[in-house]
């Protein structure tokens, strides 16, 4: 279930070390993720994340149906786990879990790469369609940005948030157990934010320090 | 837009991007956020959290034909999404879509003392109402049972914890007994969420409650 320790390679820690000191060098993490490729090192968690980015862009650009079955392959089996722990039955949690991956199909276009990592993209359709199908709610949803000039997303950018989306996942899995089980429960749904103050004491409160560091990270790779 | 003051708490932010709390609430926190910038970055990162609590779930076996499965609903078509455009009006867009218009879509009831109010239709046990208050107008004093929030959308009010003006959201829970005034100049639109009654102090707020319904 956690992320493995083994894959930290001195090589993984090296492309995330620029982001921590406030390095005038934006253009460092691209560096290094280049330098980590042509070194031919194994599959790291970030490069993961540039991966999922290209299947989705594959599927906007071209309707690549191997690049979507290789999205399906990994996002289907985990969107499952997710939307049963959420109390839903193994059948509806596949009928929902299919249904997300056709929105990812339907709304490939859509996704920004400097907004947000694959993972959280296709966690926020899930979100939504468990809140529509099974709660059978309305999901307001707020405006969207104005786009500006349609250019290209900057390389520098979708690398740095990869890297802290990946940063954060590692704080959160290394999180003592109980305090992650708060987490993911509040995620899904089986405890309301009140009912994580009254267990806690603190509603994220010592949690969060934890990973405070991480979203200060995420936030600063945001915008 | 002015500098915001008064921001989402940490529980909202987190509920929100979890997806668990009451459609009415989810309202006035999409409201707020397509004013609030740096709520918007709080989501995100709450949305950031849940895409990788997602990611460490042990996966779970599916159907063999669920790939050929999903693969036939997209052929079937769908629409395709456009990105929802900033709204042009007083009201975020998110809001426009509960009241089926801007601002002047509103159909406002009297509820007494020169309040009038929308309720907002929404499912759940939580109720949702745009509230205008003339200014210079106080709303009775209550205390709350659960817990409310209240978004400014124009005008100003203050009460005994602080001014909250345009894009502000007070979040109340029962240890607040307050007296919101609307400040002279602009009526005061707000749009309040509450997950119980109100509890009005004194006997012609009670009456005042039986009319507002809040
Ligand atoms: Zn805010």
């Amino acid at each position: 279930m956690r992320r493995t320790k083994g894959m930290l390679t001195e090589n993984t820690i090296s492309l995330a070390a620029p982001r921590g000191r406030a390095s005038p060098n934006a253009d460092a993490p691209a560096n290094m993720a280049v330098k980590l490729k042509v070194r031919g090192v194994k599959e790291t968690q970030s490069d993961k994340r540039l991966a999922w980015i290209a299947q989705l862009d594959a599927v906007r650009d071209q309707k690549d149906r191997t690049a979507f079955a290789e999205l399906f392959a990994y996002f289907a089996p985990r969107l499952k786990s997710f939307l049963m722990k959420s109390g839903t039955s193994p059948d509806m949690a596949e009928e929902c879990a299919q249904e997300v991956m056709v929105t990812v199909w339907n709304k490939a276009h859509l996704f920004d790469p400097t907004k947000a990592s694959v993972s959280t993209w296709i966690f926020t359709i899930a979100r939504n369609k468990r809140i529509d199908m099974i709660r059978k709610q309305r999901r307001p949803e707020p405006e969207d940005l104005p786009w500006g000039p349609e250019e290209a997303p900057s390389q520098t950018d979708v690398i740095g948030l990869q890297q802290e989306t990946e940063l954060l996942g590692r704080a959160l899995a290394d999180l003592p157990a109980k305090q992650r089980e708060l987490i993911e429960r509040a995620y899904f749904g089986d405890l309301t934010h009140s009912e994580i103050a009254s267990e806690t004491g603190l509603p994220l409160g010592t949690i969060k320090s934890r990973i405070r560091l991480a979203l200060d990270r995420l936030r600063h790779a945001m915008n | 837009m002015k500098q915001i003051k008064h921001h989402l708490t940490e529980s909202l932010l987190m509920g929100y991007a979890a997806g668990t709390l009451p459609e009415a609430f989810d309202l006035v926190v999409a409201t707020h956020v397509s004013m609030c910038d740096d709520c918007r970055a709080a989501v995100a990162e709450y949305d950031a959290v849940g895409g990788e609590v997602m990611l460490d779930m042990p996966p779970m076996d599916i159907d063999v034909d669920a790939l050929a499965a999903t693969l036939a609903m997209i052929d079937k078509g769908a629409p395709v999404p456009k990105p929802r455009q900033k709204a042009r009006g007083v009201f975020p867009a998110p809001l426009q879509d509960y009241v089926a218009g801007d601002l002047s879509a509103v159909k406002w009831r009297k509820v007494g003392g020169g309040v009038s109010q929308m309720v907002l239709k929404t499912s759940g046990d939580a109720t949702v109402r745009l509230l205008k208050i003339p200014a210079g107008t106080a709303i009775p004093d209550h205390g709350h049972h659960g817990t409310e929030l209240t978004l400014v959308l124009q005008g100003a009010f203050f009460d005994d914890t602080d001014r909250f003006a345009a894009g502000d959201i007070e979040v109340a829970n029962e240890d607040l007994n307050h007296t919101p005034i609307a400040e002279a100049g602009a009526d005061c639109i707000c749009l309040a969420a509450s997950d119980a009654p109100l509890r009005f102090n004194g006997i012609m707020p009670r009456i005042a409650q039986r009319f507002i319904g809040i």
